[in-house]
């Protein structure tokens, strides 16, 4: 499973490929394949990505997309010491599946 | 403190405009993020795992009030109301918009700061001693020098195309509480004290080849004494014996602690010796006349006279406050307070926009207007009158930043880690916070004495775990964080490089395997030793067994 991310170009903000667009939830991410370069070089020159990449991916229990390596889950979720800057403050279980 | 002039101001000015040209063609498309990306770096723009981080130059860790306000108001309207001292005396923030990067350059640029050479292979912010001005031991205020060569490194052309970047620290007393050792340049200033010859001179005592990193190396005594005034013609030869001869070719390899390491000390000292006397025969370096208008903004402030050095210490909870958080001040009547950044569980380094202004006002009311950040990620404010002290901690306590703990076991070292680090193997932050509780009670702290940790999440050693009594590295063992727990290291006068002590463990592990060491060196320990000091008298073997048992 490949997945695509990269940051947004003005706010910075970690973006997930969705399949037609770039979004700010990693629940959104979806398995890129073997279209993964081709998407990143078209997305990349369009400058609608900045320093994307293309990640393992590993299905959740919903079968989504999740990274496979710890460092894009916590790209994915916010600094695990401050849940109160995730996307998800509100939620106390929104990064228990991170580390 | 030192003023811009015009062609500082100018400089700077100048380069925000360009920046906010940059980026507006980096936004509409006109530049690659590989053609933009060293640019955003020569002003201190990174992007991390989140999002951008701007890293704002604190020349020696000297700020003002005003200078202060500005560093809560880029936290509060530009990032998430906080910002991170490092271990460079600097301010991070972690969630800078590239649109609004130029705005916040030219709001720092109304306060005389910038984000210039705060990344990227340059001369970096040189570090100095936090005391500087107000410490009881030292014999100049190094900061004036401090100044001079921030100045004289500042777009000069020979340091424009460095192989990597370059560190450097000036300190004035004995006690090193910057890790100058550690530096690539060290300047130890210090008074000549032959009296058959020339007794009472100010002198720099000169050392290179220091840094951390993956392969750490502690700087080398180049040269006994150095006239301070030749100190650009010494620093041109330094850097061209590096320029010259450095590897181009590994990234891991161009730091000059690697070009010292192998040319050998000799051979460097005799090659800058050499290129120094070719420099010295061009007759640039800085006049007196210059390093005077320089030395007159870091004149005393007015210290009042016939103050008493009396302290009220009939609140128990202030005492024991001043008893570990102040240190000896030069003038009579005045102490040197220092602000922990460290509360129990908190991340080190980190403060709110508010704590900012806090501080900010306590400087203007008590601190002639001062505040030094640490590179053990705490504040300083230098000049505050014994009189002032019950009033300045009360002020602080309300703020949650009364911590007891200086030099303490939960005065943690940490850099950012995995938690925002793009080049992070393993979280450091968390770790920090886990020991700190471990070892939150202020009684059994203060049996441990001065007992220095320190974390880096990578082998890039921003946390400086070389350099900790008690140093711990992240490192990635197979997808997975793990910690190295290392012993025997020390930033300050008697520096010396931690010791890996053998497999790593995970986190809990590690605080687990930190309290062993700390409990084997209290039944180790001789009266009034520190734990470096047992380690170092016994040895590894002895914390080996109870580490790993
Ligand atoms: S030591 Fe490594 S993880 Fe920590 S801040 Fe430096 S580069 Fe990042």
């Amino acid at each position: 499973m490949k997945i695509l991310t990269g940051n947004d170009l003005k706010t910075g903000a970690v973006v997930w490929w969705d399949g037609s667009g770039w979004s700010l939830h990693v629940e959104d991410a979806t398995d890129a394949g073997e279209h993964a370069d081709m998407i990143l070089a078209t997305e990349t020159a369009a400058c609608r990505v900045n320093g994307g990449y293309a990640i393992d991916g590993v299905p959740d229990d919903h079968g989504k997309a999740r990274p496979a390596h710890i460092k894009d889950r916590i790209r994915a979720y916010g600094p695990t010491v401050r849940p109160d800057l995730s996307l998800k403050p509100a939620d106390p279980d929104a990064g228990s599946w991170v580390i | 403190m030192y003023q811009y002039d015009k062609y500082d101001q100018a400089m700077v000015d100048a380069r925000v405009a360009e920046f906010r040209e940059q980026t507006r063609r980096r936004i509409e498309g006109h530049l690659t993020d590989d053609q933009f990306k060293p640019l955003r770096l020569k002003n201190g723009l990174y992007l991390q795992l989140h999002a951008y981080m701007l890293r704002v130059a604190i020349p020696y860790g000297t700020v003002s009030s005003r200078q202060f306000r500005m560093l809560a108001h880029i936290a509060r309207k530009y990032d998430r109301g906080y910002g991170h001292v490092t271990t460079r005396q600097n301010m991070q923030y972690n969630w800078i918009k590239l649109e609004e990067a130029p705005d916040i350059l030219a709001d720092l640029a109304t306060v005389q700061m910038h984000a210039i050479q705060t990344s990227g292979e340059s001369i970096r912010n040189v570090s100095a001693d936090q005391y500087a001005g107000a410490a009881a031991d030292e014999i100049i205020d190094p900061r004036p020098w401090a100044e001079v060569i921030r100045q004289i490194t500042s777009f000069m052309p020979e340091f424009s195309y460095l192989p990597r970047k370059f560190k450097i620290a000036v300190i004035a007393s004995d006690e090193d509480r910057v890790a100058m050792r550690w530096h690539d340049f060290g300047i130890r200033i210090v008074k000549n004290e032959n009296p058959e010859n020339g007794a009472g001179e100010i002198g720099f005592e000169c050392y290179a080849g220091g840094g951390m990193g993956r392969t750490p190396f502690i700087a080398y005594k180049i040269r006994e004494f150095l006239p301070p005034t030749q100190i650009l013609s010494y620093l041109q030869a330094v850097l061209r014996v590096w320029n010259r001869n450095a590897r181009r070719d590994n990234i891991h390899k161009q730091r000059m602690k690697i070009l010292v390491h192998d040319l050998g000390e000799e051979e460097f000292r005799r090659q800058v010796e050499e290129e120094f006397q070719n420099f010295l025969a061009l007759g640039q370096d800085v006049p007196q006349a210059e390093y005077d208008r320089v030395a007159a903004y870091f004149a005393p402030p007015p210290f009042e006279t016939g103050l008493s050095d009396e302290i009220d210490r009939s609140d128990p909870d202030f005492a024991l406050w001043a008893d570990r958080q102040l240190v000896a001040h030069k003038a009579p009547g005045y102490a040197i307070v220092n602000i922990s950044l460290k509360p129990t569980g908190g991340i080190p380094g980190d403060m709110s926009a508010e704590q900012m202004e806090l501080v900010a006002d306590l400087a203007e009311k008590y601190s002639f207007d001062e505040v030094r950040a640490t590179h053990a990620q705490n504040l300083v404010l230098p000049h505050v009158r014994k009189a002032d002290l019950y009033a300045v901690w009360q002020a602080l306590d309300a703020a949650g930043l009364a911590g007891v703990n200086l030099d303490l076991v939960t005065d943690i070292i940490a850099c950012p880690g995995l938690d925002y680090c793009t080049l992070a193997n393993a979280r450091s932050i968390p770790v920090a916070q886990r020991i700190a509780e471990r070892f939150a009670d202020l009684d059994r702290q203060r049996d441990l004495g001065e007992l220095k940790i320190k974390i880096s999440g990578c082998i890039n050693a921003c946390g400086h775990h070389h350099a900790g009594h008690i140093g711990i590295l992240g490192v990635d063992r197979k997808g997975t964080e793990n910690y190295q727990l290392l012993l025997g290291g020390s930033g300050s006068e008697d520096v010396s490089q931690a010791k890996i002590t053998g497999p790593g463990f995970d986190e809990a592990g590690i605080v687990d395997a930190v309290e062993r060491a700390v409990d084997r060196y209290r039944e180790l320990r001789e009266p009034g030793e520190r734990f470096i000091d047992t380690y170092r008298r016994v040895g590894f073997d002895p914390f080996k067994e109870s580490i790993y048992g």
